[in-house]
C-alpha cells in the first residue's frame, strides 16, 4: 500500500500515510541546512533593521563618511568573492572524485577567509583606537554587532573548513564527507550573499548619507 | 507536488541527491559577482551621479547579484528538494520583507511624534 492509492476511485480517501518510509542517512540533510540558513537569515535581517533604524544615531559622533574607508572596504569584498570561486573549484574536484585537489582548493579558500578576517579586524581595531568604538553612539553600536556577527560567521566557518580538511584527510571522499563539502559551501555561499547586503547598505549607502 | 519526494534515493542507499555544479556556472557568476560589485563601489568612489540616484542604482545592483548567487553558487532551482528549498526561500523573504518595511515605517513615526529631548537640543550645537 503507497500514497498512490488516493487516487483511486474505488478505494475511499486516505488522510494517514501510515506506512513506514525508508530514510537512508542524509538524505534531507540539504534541506534541513537549507532551513538553517533560511533561519540564520533572519537573525541577519533583524540585525539589518536594528542598523536601518539606529544608523543616523550619531550622538554627535562621527558619521559613516569620517570613518569609513571604501578602498579598504573593496578589498575586503575581493577577498570574500574569490573565496566563494575557490570553494566553487574545490566542489568540482570533489565531482571528479579527487581529495587532494578538493584539500588544496579549500586550503586556498580558508586562506582568503583568514585575509578577510584580518583586514575587518585591522578595521575594527582602527576604529576603537581613534574612540569610534561599539559604544560611542548607537550608529556604532548597531554597525559592530552587525558586521561582527557576520564575521563570526566567517570565523566559525573557517573552524569547519579546517574540521572538514582532517576528515577529509582521514577518511577520503566518503558520502559523509561529500554531503558536509556541499553543507560548508552553501554555509560559505551564504556569508557571501549576506557580505552584499553589509557593503551595499552599510558601506557605500552610509558614505552616500 | 505529485511524486513522493523519497522516490530518489530508493535507487542508491550512498548517492544523496546533491546540486551538479559545473565550472561554467561558478565562471559566469564570478564574473557577473565581479562586474556587479565593481560598477557600485566605482559610482560611490567617484559620484557621477546625485546621491539619490546612485542609492537607487546600488540597492538595484545588490539585489541582482543576491540573484546572481542564489543561481550560480547555491545552485537554486525551483526543482531543488521537490521545491521546499523555494518554498522555504520565498517565506523568508515575506518574512524578512515584513520585518524591515515594518521596523523601519513604525520607528520613522516614533521618530518623527516624539517630543524633542533636552539633551539632544545641545549635543546638536558643535
Amino acid at each position: 500500500m503507497s500514497a498512490k492509492t488516493i487516487t483511486a476511485a474505488d478505494e475511499p480517501i486516505r488522510f494517514y500515510d501510515l506506512d513506514e518510509h525508508a530514510h537512508p542517512e542524509g538524505h534531507s540533510t540539504m534541506l534541513g541546512f537549507w532551513i538553517y540558513l533560511m533561519s540564520d537569515c533572519l537573525i541577519f535581517a533583524i540585525l539589518f533593521a536594528c542598523y536601518a533604524v539606529l544608523g543616523g544615531s550619531y550622538a554627535a559622533g562621527p558619521s559613516p563618511k569620517d570613518l569609513f574607508d571604501l578602498k579598504l572596504i573593496a578589498l575586503n569584498t575581493a577577498m570574500l568573492l574569490f573565496s566563494s570561486i575557490t570553494y566553487g573549484f574545490a566542489v568540482l574536484q570533489m565531482q571528479q572524485g579527487k581529495v587532494r585537489g578538493v584539500q588544496l582548493w579549500l586550503a586556498v579558500t580558508g586562506l582568503f577567509g583568514l585575509a578577510f578576517l584580518g583586514i575587518e579586524l585591522f578595521e575594527f581595531h582602527h576604529l576603537i583606537e581613534i574612540g569610534a568604538g561599539p559604544q560611542r553612539s548607537a550608529f556604532l553600536s548597531s554597525f559592530f554587532t552587525l558586521v561582527g556577527t557576520h564575521g563570526l560567521h566567517v570565523t566559525f566557518g573557517i573552524i569547519w573548513l579546517v574540521t572538514l580538511m582532517v576528515q577529509l584527510s582521514k577518511h577520503g571522499l566518503i558520502a559523509a564527507n561529500k554531503r558536509r563539502v556541499m553543507c560548508l559551501s552553501m554555509f560559505w555561499h551564504f556569508l557571501d550573499v549576506v557580505w552584499i547586503g553589509v557593503f551595499t547598505f552599510v558601506y557605500l549607502m552610509g558614505v552616500l548619507r | 507536488m505529485s511524486h513522493d519526494p523519497h522516490n530518489h534515493t530508493a535507487e542508491g542507499h550512498h548517492e544523496i541527491e546533491m546540486p551538479h555544479a559545473s565550472m561554467r556556472d561558478y565562471v559566469i557568476g564570478f564574473v557577473l559577482s565581479v562586474i556587479l560589485t565593481a560598477i557600485p563601489f566605482w559610482l560611490v568612489m567617484t559620484m557621477p551621479l546625485s546621491a539619490a540616484a546612485t542609492g537607487a542604482i546600488i540597492m538595484g545592483f545588490a539585489v541582482v547579484q543576491i540573484v546572481v548567487h542564489m543561481i550560480f553558487f547555491l545552485h537554486m532551482t525551483p526543482k531543488a528538494e521537490g521545491g521546499w528549498s523555494l518554498t522555504s526561500l520565498v517565506f523568508t523573504i515575506i518574512v524578512v520583507g515584513i520585518m524591515l518595511a515594518g521596523s523601519l515605517w513604525v520607528m520613522h513615526h516614533l521618530n518623527t511624534n516624539m517630543m524633542p529631548m533636552p539633551h539632544e537640543t545641545t549635543s546638536q550645537l558643535p
